[in-house]
């Protein structure tokens, strides 16, 4: 979550969900927290018992709306403009939180005198380079303090480390997500005037950059009445001060964009400005879409992070941990501490075998030399680069966009291991694919030897869960997994010892990262299931007196042990805090005894900003963590996100690293200035500010800018990823994806169940009535939706909680609704939503824009075999877009047709 | 203790009310002892339902109910185009069923139309496009917003900010547990009893399929199973009540719009929610099944309804089946005894003759 990393230092939902009943205002915008976290939507429930208002801002009215009190509906991929909107209101009628603002956030920094704003540049800004489509940031840097102890000491050096920084393939690493933990590395600090007024002041370049965003501009931008933006505008500010907070919700309805990060940075900027964040009842609460995707951030499974946010080496930048730790050295906040965090994860990884000598075994770690996201991956395999893959919990035949490219994608491997609850699509495409029955694919041609592995349910392993607010809670086995279903632990500790004794006396010198690892988890039961006790004190990590309590304890030298620095404490004094269950009732509001959170438990990020500068609470009312002088010590509801015993007044001494360079007054201490941000120096890398961009399939052309979409967006270029052009009267409507509260994802875990089944039994979509009788379409008929990539038929929904939307200058949107949880499989079966989307991607993220998209709808069901190749084609011709036909399985169709790819 | 399965109705003890009306202690009016446990029953609170259906899945499972069309052939299902509602009613298989009701009004109509889409859309019909003419076409994408009508806006029940306001009702039926239960008093084999804690609850081993309690019940809930005809409907878990547990529905409702407890507790904390909302301004905010003089006695299952009854498919104004019971026999009576009277003297007429 790069947005709120580069904004405040850690990529996390910065409050917790039971502090939503402490908001006096809570906008929900970008996601459908009612049908898709309806438990923690209790807590919404419980503001608004208590007098909150509640604002619902969606293109759809939903069973979240049916309970707020304003619904605001607004044109799919227009939020940054309303919320720039609103910055622009906040900024123009001073209804910014003036105290904080000036103390806590770089407002007063100034930016060098070579950064030109996206207002000068019709949407671009400084540092654009056109032929590769991303930014040199060099331009968007701080204007350096003069204070001679900042800078390095080897101008050299530096500068060597900044051209490869702006290395394409380092680029494409995407190093925006290493702001997960810990903001991004800055030259230096800035030069600042308290005062806000210096024309290069962040403060003066925010109102600048936002000044054009006003109510009659997001009225024509968003379809948004002025009347209803102003009562927005209203309840927020007026919710927002010393005495009310307010909070805003979002989910994958901002980051599923081309623009996602830059959505985020918006509400960042806007609950910065009000003063919104580290405080009760305020914060910006990021839902993860599953169980454990916190989780899945935190230890990741993304290519260009490893665990604890520290970013992948990379071949072109780091062949040596000197190299990889180079740009934290002496750096204030959490980069001083790189080495440490790094070493004591490489000591869990190979323990005795790493030394000082041989670098701590770094050179075992792969490097990554480009981009390795998922939907390049699986064009990679379309293209012969790929052998063999795991899908684990993930079914991308149905839940990626593109669907129809990932199938050919797969269709192209060697081997392919699912391990899943069920038989999914994607371990049954090759025999029982869309493509078998337009004849794209056969069985005869597929070369990929599929191995399905039943995998064990949560309730039939152990382990932890770490949800939407970084609360790690233990699970028990309640039963045995049965017949051959097995844990995720079991199989890959007993994949990788079956490996290791094949390799066993080997003297290849690749086969040592393998087998210089520790591989020593105690087995429990009949079916030798490794500990995951074990495992998780092995992420806790040790020091030479037994489990570590504190990350603050790891060492540079070869001395401790962590597998995931940001974790440490879970097992803190010996104890699996995440087995914790102490009621609610039996302890405060906050609950800290239940599960624990990271970091060190603290539940509430940056909550040293809930007081003032002097470290006063700023209300009584909204008294959260404050300073008592009399113990000389941070204290309050929460664990302080802060040095317990640093006191307010503390300035950092010349020459101060790491934590030691942060204020008493710097409440965001993993940033390298101590400070919310504004405007991003470094961390975005599309930008130092949130600018409107509309989706890639926009229907509209932009109003602000000549700039149309992302100029820096992402896309993959093949027959089987064609492009609906923008603006295109082939593609006129506009269709957005979402999940029901009845299915799951990409219904693996719904489907095939009864119960869940029959509550949302078919594929369908909701339209208007102006859409449906524009096109002829009849609730519960069918219809046939079609874009570039395919065409796909469902039942039709009509009604008026799907509105068009009209603009400023008498426009009409027409949007869609599609719920993607179907496939051919299951009880309840349908086709698969995503077949019909794109992939464009956000290039902070990879994540992928399918929360907006074109297409055109018919009445009636969709054309058979290879008719439907035809009736697709002849949208792709009238629209002018390239040819969507491909040769065997998905691969090139000249090469196909000259007899290349054809054999496997 | 021993159970009757009769009404109170037919045991004599309260002479005043023996078929409908308030009854201060339905468990001793069915043969209790005095140390029976309180009466117990479901406040929905259908303000703060988001339309989840946990409460279906978490009674199917508990109770082990078939899918829908008992069979289980994925055949069978199929969208029902009534919003979110693929449930459609209270049966033998599905013993909660949640209302999905969308309604929309321009704000210059002082009046909400409602209705769920696809009622009047069935078959080739008119689509609802046509249905709405070229001046409602205009009023839906012209968005021009009454400000007076942004003041108005009822802060319970979820508006849309623009030229209309959309609402979408959402409600958790269920058996509602009858004070005077119909379907009890019809029930000729005692596989309908009235339990310990007040609530009626169908016994599956002994229902013989006759289906008298069908048309017994005023809410139209009980229903009999395809295969063999025998009726089943919500026992609001007697099982887990009998082990000190809540029942399912109420146990995994994640925002307490389905609330258990002993009755009078939730009748207090239903009073004082109503109250609430009166006092923010929902003034179509109204109690349903709470009234102990209402036509089967008050509910042991009731309601918090944000419109009329009808619109969430609930009678206006439920009556047991069997209130005139005693009148109908006396009437029945008079009858017989008119018509022996006339055979009588027909008979003695032709005799005459």
């Amino acid at each position: 979550m790069p947005g709120l990393g580069a904004s405040f230092g850690r990529g996390g939902a910065t409050n917790f969900l039971e502090d939503l009943a402490n908001s006096d205002a809570i906008v929900i915008e970008g996601s459908n927290m009612a049908e898709c976290h309806p438990v923690g939507f209790q807590w919404v429930g419980e503001a608004k018992a208590r007098g909150a208002k509640i604002i619902h801002i969606d293109p759809r009215f939903t069973r979240t709306s049916a309970i707020a009190d304003l619904h605001v509906p607004l044109r799919i991929g227009t939020d940054i403009a309303f919320l720039g909107g609103l910055i622009n209101y906040v900024l123009s009628h001073d209804l910014y939180f003036k105290e904080y603002v000036v103390a806590y956030t770089n407002a007063a920094a100034l930016v060098g005198e070579e950064y030109v704003d996206s207002e000068d540049l019709d949407g671009l800004f400084s540092g654009f380079d056109a032929e590769n489509r991303h930014y040199d940031e060099s331009s968007w840097q701080y204007e350096p303090d003069d204070s001679p102890h900042e800078g390095s000491d080897q101008p050299g050096e530096a500068a060597e480390q900044k051209r490869s920084d702006q290395h394409p393939d380092v680029k494409k690493a995407d190093r925006a997500q290493a702001a997960g933990s810990g903001g991004p590395p800055i030259a230096s600090k800035p030069k600042r005037d308290e005062t806000l007024q210096h024309p290069r002041s962040v403060f003066q370049i925010l109102k600048r950059h936002f000044a054009r965003y006003t109510p009659e501009m997001v009225s024509e931008v968003c379809g948004v009445e002025p009347e209803v933006f102003e009562q927005v505008a209203k309840w927020v500010t007026e919710n927002s001060n010393r005495d009310r907070t307010t909070a805003w919700v979002y989910s994958v309805g901002w980051t599923q964009h081309s623009v996602g990060a830059q959505y985020i940075r918006t509400c960042a900027i806007l609950q910065t400005l009000l003063g919104n964040i580290g405080r009760p009842g305020g914060g910006i609460m990021a839902l993860r879409g599953h169980a454990s995707i916190q989780g899945s951030t935190d230890v990741p499974t993304l290519f260009n992070l490893l665990p604890g946010y520290l970013p992948m080496p990379h071949a072109l930048q780091h062949s040596t941990l000197d190299e990889y730790v180079a740009d934290a050295e002496g750096k204030a906040g959490f980069w001083g501490n790189k080495r440490a965090y790094m070493v004591s994860l490489l000591k869990a990884w190979w323990g005795e075998n790493a030394t000082a000598e041989n670098d701590f075994c770094f050179d075992h770690l792969p490097k990554i030399n480009g981009d390795h996201s998922s939907y390049r991956t699986i064009a990679d395999m379309i293209q012969g680069k790929v052998k063999g893959y795991f899908l684990v919990g993930e079914n991308p035949t149905v839940g990626h966009p593109n669907s129809r490219m990932n199938r050919f994608g797969l269709a192209n491997l060697d081997w392919l291991v699912v391990r899943d609850l069920q038989m999914i699509e994607s371990a049954t495409f090759w025999k029982e694919g869309p493509e078998i029955e337009t004849g794209e694919m056969s069985p005869e041609t597929i070369g990929t030897e599929v191995f399905f592995m039943p995998a064990a349910t949560h309730v039939e392993k152990e382990g932890t869960f770490t949800q939407t607010q970084r609360v790690l809670q233990w699970r028990h086995k309640a039963v045995e997994p049965p017949n051959d279903a097995r844990s995720d632990l079991w199989f890959y500790f007993h994949l990788g010892r079956i490996l290791r004794e094949r390799l066993a006396g080997s003297t290849d010198p690749r086969d040592r990262p393998l087998l210089d690892l520790t591989w020593d988890y105690p087995v429990e039961g009949e079916t030798a299931d490794p500990s995951a006790q074990a495992v998780l004190r092995e992420i806790n990590g040790y020091g030479p007196d037994g489990l570590l309590s504190t990350y603050m304890d790891m060492k540079d030298d070869g001395s401790t042990t962590g597998g995931c620095w940001i974790y440490c404490g879970v097992y803190a004094d010996g104890v699996n805090q995440a087995d914790r269950r102490k009621p609610g009732k039996e302890q405060g509001p906050v609950a800290s005894e239940w599960g624990w959170a990271w970091p060190l438990n603290r539940r509430m990020l940056y909550n040293r900003a809930s007081a003032d500068p002097d470290g006063k609470p700023w209300s009584e009312r909204k008294k959260y963590v404050y300073w008592d002088e009399a113990a000389g010590e941070w204290t309050g509801l929460d664990v302080p996100d802060f040095e317990k015993k640093k006191r307010p007044d503390y300035v950092p001494p010349e020459g101060a690293r790491a934590q030691d360079a942060i204020a008493g007054v710097d409440p965001f201490v993993m940033q390298g200035d101590g400070k919310a941000w504004l405007f991003a120096p470094a961390g975005v890398v599309d930008g130092p500010l949130p600018t409107h961009y509309e989706p890639a399939e926009s229907v509209v052309e932009n109003g602000l800018y000549k700039q149309q979409a992302n100029p820096t967006l992402e896309m993959i270029e093949g027959p089987w990823n064609r492009a609906n052009p923008a603006r295109s009267e082939v593609y006129p409507f506009q269709v957005t994806t979402y999940r029901l509260t009845e299915h799951h994802t990409a219904g693996g875990m719904s489907r095939t169940l009864p119960y869940l089944a029959e509550l949302q039994p078919e594929f369908f979509v909701e339209v208007s009535p102006e859409l449906a009788q524009l096109r002829g379409l009849a609730n519960g008929e069918y219809a046939t939706l079609v874009s570039a990539r395919t065409a796909v038929e469902a039942k039709v929904l009509v009604t008026e909680r799907v509105r068009p939307i009209k603009l400023g200058d008498g426009t009409v949107v027409h949007q869609i609704g599609m719920p993607y949880h179907w496939a051919y499989s299951g009880i309840s079966t349908g086709d698969s939503a995503n077949d019909l989307l794109g992939i464009v991607m956000d290039p902070n993220t990879h994540i992928q824009e399918s929360k907006v998209s074109s297409c055109d709808i018919v009445p009636g069901r969709r054309p058979r075999g290879p008719e439907l190749l035809e009736f697709v084609e002849g949208f792709r011709r009238r629209a002018g877009v390239p040819s969507g036909k491909v040769g065997v399985n998905g691969r090139d169709p000249v090469e196909a047709d000259a007899g290349e790819g054809a054999t496997y | 203790m021993t159970i009757s399965s009769a009404s109170p109705a037919f045991t004599g003890r309260d002479p005043e009310h023996r078929l409908f009306g308030p009854l201060p202690d339905v468990q001793a009016e069915a043969g209790y002892q005095e140390e029976h446990p309180k009466r117990v029953g479901f406040f929905t609170d259908t303000s703060v339902c988001i339309g989840c259906k946990a409460c279906e899945v978490a009674c199917k499972e508990w109770n082990t109910l078939p899918m829908d069309d008992s069979h289980g052939t994925r055949d069978a299902l199929g969208l029902s185009g009534m919003s979110y509602d693929n449930t459609g009613q209270l049966g033998a298989n599905s013993w909660r069923h949640v209302a999905f009701i969308e309604q929309s009004r321009t704000v210059d109509l002082p009046m909400p139309t409602f209705g769920r889409p696809g009622d009047d859309r069935q078959g080739s019909g008119p689509s609802p496009a046509t249905a709405g003419d070229d001046v409602s076409l205009a009023n839906a994408q012209q968005s021009v917003l009454n400000a007076e009508a942004l003041s108005e806006f009822d802060p319970q029940t979820g508006q849309t900010g623009a030229d209309k306001q959309i609402r979408w009702l959402m409600s958790s039926d269920v058996c509602k547990h009858c004070t005077h239960a119909g379907c009890l008093d019809v029930c000729p084999t005692g596989a309908l009893f009235r339990s310990e804690f007040g609530t009626v609850v169908v016994q599956g081993d002994i229902c013989n399929g006759c289906g008298y309690c069908v048309a017994a019940c005023p809410y139209g809930v009980i229903d009999q199973r395809k295969d063999d005809g025998r009726v089943f409907k919500c026992t609001m878990c007697y099982d887990r009540l009998t082990d000190g547990l809540m029942p399912a529905c109420a146990t995994a409702c994640p925002t307490q719009s389905i609330q258990f407890g002993d009755l009078d507790e939730l009748q207090e904390r239903a009073d004082a929610r109503l109250a609430t909302l009166k006092a923010q301004g929902v003034e179509t905010a109204r109690l349903y099944g709470r009234d102990e003089n209402d036509g089967v006695g008050g509910d042991g299952a009731f309601f918090l309804l944000l419109d009329e009854p009808e619109v969430y498919g609930l009678p206006p104004d439920p009556v047991v089946t069997t209130r005139d019971l005693p009148a109908m026999w006396k009437a029945a009576g008079k009858a017989a005894a008119m018509m022996v009277g006339v055979a009588l003297t027909a008979v003695l007429g032709s005799r005459r003759r």
